[in-house]
């Protein structure tokens, strides 16, 4: 009864959102009051309904009801109750509702936010979400019903893939969808810019604080999930160029560049047709991402082929999405010209360097996501692009990057004096250099990767550094008290995340050029050495759980004759499929991890033990936190809310005037 | 500056910019291909030699075999038609098994191919495509041949 109740709610909300998609658009035309009034009730009952629906899916997990197909599949009895409520996302149909969910929950963030927009503007806006919701919701219902029943019903459900069942997979998924499905956000608003013709400033100051917080989700979802693959794979290695996490870091690097467009558009008028063009590619973008993880055609294009209908509707959705857009860009590409002028030296030329590179990036990434998948459509043979492809592009591509990124904050707005500017900065340029030299031969490890990585990682400290001096001695005179309070919140955002990539680098290349591997077989008693350290297995006990079996390892981590910690990774085998897990042991420090897997355990008893020793990889996760801080800094800054009542103002007095 | 001539530069630049990043992702991508070979293929001596790239196929039955030192790996690769030996210096995959998909990643060598990366099977349902392929393939030349 509870998941018929569900999938009733669905149905509701569907119709709720076309109705939300068409009449306020519809009102905003004819400039009728009432019609586009209709938009902020439609998307918060189409959120309850959601709700509604995804609280009675979850009701079935947590009450083992495996009569429904999606429970059977995906979960236990003997799942612990954590697992079971995020095992509602871990698969195709539920993970298609939490995308829908995330949707309705930003356009009720909308709704409730947006009390200085203007009536015909909201509307658009309304509109716009509420076609991109009808369009995943119907898809949802159609092709991919998480109610689907199973009848007669199972004994016992399949479990929920072991690799899931963790932690970070509980705050991962949501994290990263509402990282993209934020983007929709911003990607309606440029819509309805576009469709209203007037694309100025506000729209652009508008939309700014959206893009960011989306930007914030897509940031700290992918550093989860990058944080998940490092020590739930058990191999160490923390960004595998995987297309799953092509299809989150596309967006994130559009995202990225449509953040900085933003920027100069609210500032200076300027990048008006390329901010919209960005704000339309980086949602595409998250719907590729959508389709790509979630249609099969990862794991083979074959897998398309078994049900053909989901990859179809959703690649038509894709198809709609951006020739739609395009379409209504061309049409009123004619007024968008124009805007503030600017001189070859200055901060908007660098601004849009850097916007053209990410754009760039995220095209070599499309390219080496997708060329295998078409050889493969149009059996022309099969290849893969890994890593080394990756690494090869991004390396040159994101130096330049870096240094103008640091360069970009010193330059002034419309014009500045390239040689004075230059002259200013060429002595931090140089002592970076010398820094990365001398760190990289401290560290006994002198090839031209690890000192170009740690000489940007010097740049962009020491240039933030030179920045922040320069920002308080604008005031010279006034207290330290009050220079410091005059910065405000976006200033520091900014100074924040692009400190957070200089802390970033600093991870990257040192796990990169230092980390050190063993694989070795121990029986009781052996040691081992890496890296300075000494490992002594001290075997391996039965640690059964709930719902796998295991056998955990006792390894004592010892230096200079001193015991550091015991490690106690754990081999698993989960018994609702027979699946072997491993889980990793990690001793984390600042400067350095420990992490040791157990392989599989020889005839002799003796087992193979992975032992890894990895400097610097919290830097990396600690340089995604600065970057989120920087984006939470930069979306709260009080200017918003300031000219948000301003806005607020002007909207009642035009609604005032309009009524008199 | 004259506006023109700046917008001219502007452009200039930024086209200049644009080419050479294109040439640079192109030529990374050119030299970092990773081509897909089955067993049969490199029986027929159609694979490169030592150059990296991929096999895939069915861990033969009986076939794993571990040196002295307990992490050196001997195994054999085979779509059904042709076997390949490989080596291996690691820890293997979760569901690496004998009579599975595997898909393996190096160097041919005198007859034996040697990995520096071996994938399995994400889940109990899912094979790795191109060993899905591989022997997809063996079957349909076997296929052809008693016809």
């Amino acid at each position: 009864m509870i998941p018929e109740l569900g999938h009733f709610a669905l149905i509701l909300a569907l119709v709720l959102s076309m109705v939300q998609a068409v009449v306020p658009l519809v009102g905003a035309q004819r400039n009728s009051a009432a019609l586009m009034a209709v938009g902020r009730p439609a998307a918060q009952g189409q959120f309850f309904f959601i709700l509604f629906s995804y609280v009675c899916l979850t009701w079935a997990f947590i009450q083992s009801d495996f009569s429904v197909q999606l429970a059977a599949s995906n979960s236990h009895s003997e799942t612990p109750l954590m697992y079971k409520i995020t095992g509602v996302w871990g698969n195709h149909e539920g993970s298609l509702l939490l995308w829908a969910m995330s949707l309705s929950l930003w356009t009720v963030a909308v709704t409730v936010f947006s009390r200085h927009l203007p009536d015909a503007f909201l509307a658009r806006v309304l509109g716009v979400l509420g076609l991109v919701s009808a369009g995943f919701i119907s898809f949802t219902l159609v092709t991919s019903n998480p109610f689907e029943r199973l009848l007669p019903g199972v004994a016992e459900g399949r479990d929920l893939n072991p690799l899931l069942q963790d932690p970070g997979m509980i705050i991962h998924p949501p994290l990263l969808y509402m990282g993209y499905v934020g983007f929709s956000v911003a990607f309606a608003f440029a819509i309805a810019a576009l469709l209203s013709g007037r694309l100025d400033a506000a729209w652009a100051r508008w939309s700014r604080p959206w893009t960011t917080v989306a930007w914030v989700f897509l940031t700290a979802g992918i550093a989860v999930g990058s944080g998940w693959a490092y020590y739930e794979l058990g191999w160490g290695g923390w960004w595998f160029w995987d297309p799953v996490e092509n299809a989150s870091f596309m967006p994130w690097l559009l995202g990225t560049a449509l953040m900085h467009s933003l920027a100069v558009t609210e500032k200076r008028g300027a990048f008006r047709s390329w901010t919209v063009l960005l704000a339309i590619g980086a949602f595409s973008l998250s719907l590729l991402g959508t389709f790509l993880v979630r249609s099969g055609v990862i794991t083979s294009v074959h897998a398309f082929a078994t049900d053909p209908k989901r990859g179809l509707y959703i690649l038509a959705l894709l198809v709609i999405v951006i020739g739609a857009s395009l379409l209504l860009y061309a049409a009123r590409a004619n007024k968008l010209m124009g805007g503030g002028s600017f001189s070859l030296v200055s901060r908007e030329t660098s601004l849009l360097a850097n916007n053209v590179l990410l754009t760039v990036a995220s095209a070599s990434v499309l390219l080496g996501t997708l060329y295998p998948l078409f050889l493969d459509a149009l059996n022309l043979g099969k290849i893969s692009v890994g890593p080394p492809y990756f690494e090869a592009v991004f390396v040159p591509l994101m130096t330049p990057v870096v240094v103008l990124m640091m360069f970009g904050p010193f330059l002034r707005w419309k014009d500045d004096d390239l040689l004075a500017e230059v002259r200013r900065v060429a002595p931090i340029f140089v002592a970076s250099v010398a820094i990365g030299v001398g760190s990289a031969w401290a560290v006994d490890h002198l090839t031209w990767r690890t000192v170009l990585g740690l000489s940007l990682a010097a740049w962009v400290v020491l240039a933030s550094l030179r920045l922040l001096a320069r920002r308080l001695g604008e005031r010279a005179g006034a207290a330290a008290g009050s220079r410091l309070r005059s910065i405000t919140a976006s200033w520091w955002g900014m100074w924040l995340a692009h400190l957070g990539i200089g802390i970033f680098i600093i991870g990257v290349t040192m796990v990169g050029s230092l980390d050190r591997h063993l694989d070795v077989r121990m029986k009781e008693g052996q040691r081992a050495e890496l890296a300075g350290y000494t490992f002594v297995f001290r075997g391996a006990v039965d640690a059964d759980g709930p719902n796998y079996d295991a056998a955990r390892g006792n390894i004592e981590l010892v230096r200079d004759g001193r015991v550091l910690g015991v490690l106690d990774p754990e081999k698993r085998v989960y018994r609702a499929q027979g699946m072997p897990m491993t889980e990793a042991a990690l001793d984390i420090g600042v400067f350095r991890d420990v992490y040791v897997s157990l392989g599989e355990q020889l005839e002799d008893g003796s087992w193979i033990v992975s032992l890894y020793y990895k400097p610097f990889i919290s830097w990396i996760w600690a340089g995604c936190v600065l970057m989120g801080l920087g984006g939470i800094f930069a979306a709260a800054d009080r200017r918003y809310r300031r000219l948000a009542a301003r806005d607020a103002a002007a909207a009642v007095g035009g609604r005032v005037g309009a009524a008199a | 500056m004259k506006a023109r001539s700046k917008r001219l530069m502007l452009v200039g630049g930024g086209v200049a910019l644009l080419v050479a990043a294109v040439a640079l992702v192109l030529s990374a991508f050119q030299q970092n291909l990773v081509f897909f070979h089955t067993p049969t293929e490199i029986a027929e001596g159609k694979a490169p030699v030592g150059k990296t790239f991929r096999v895939g196929g069915m861990v033969e039955d009986g076939s794993i075999q571990r040196e002295a030192d307990g992490v050196t790996v001997r195994f054999a690769i085979t779509d059904t038609a042709k076997v390949i030996p490989v080596t291996y210096k690691g820890t293997l995959p979760d569901l690496f098994k004998e009579g599975k998909g595997a898909v393996v990643q190096g160097k041919l060598e005198g007859g034996v191919f040697h990995a520096t990366e071996v994938l399995a099977k994400h889940d109990e349902n899912y094979m790795p495509p191109e060993a899905a392929h591989a022997v997809e393939q063996a079957q349909k030349a076997a296929t052809t041949l008693s016809q």
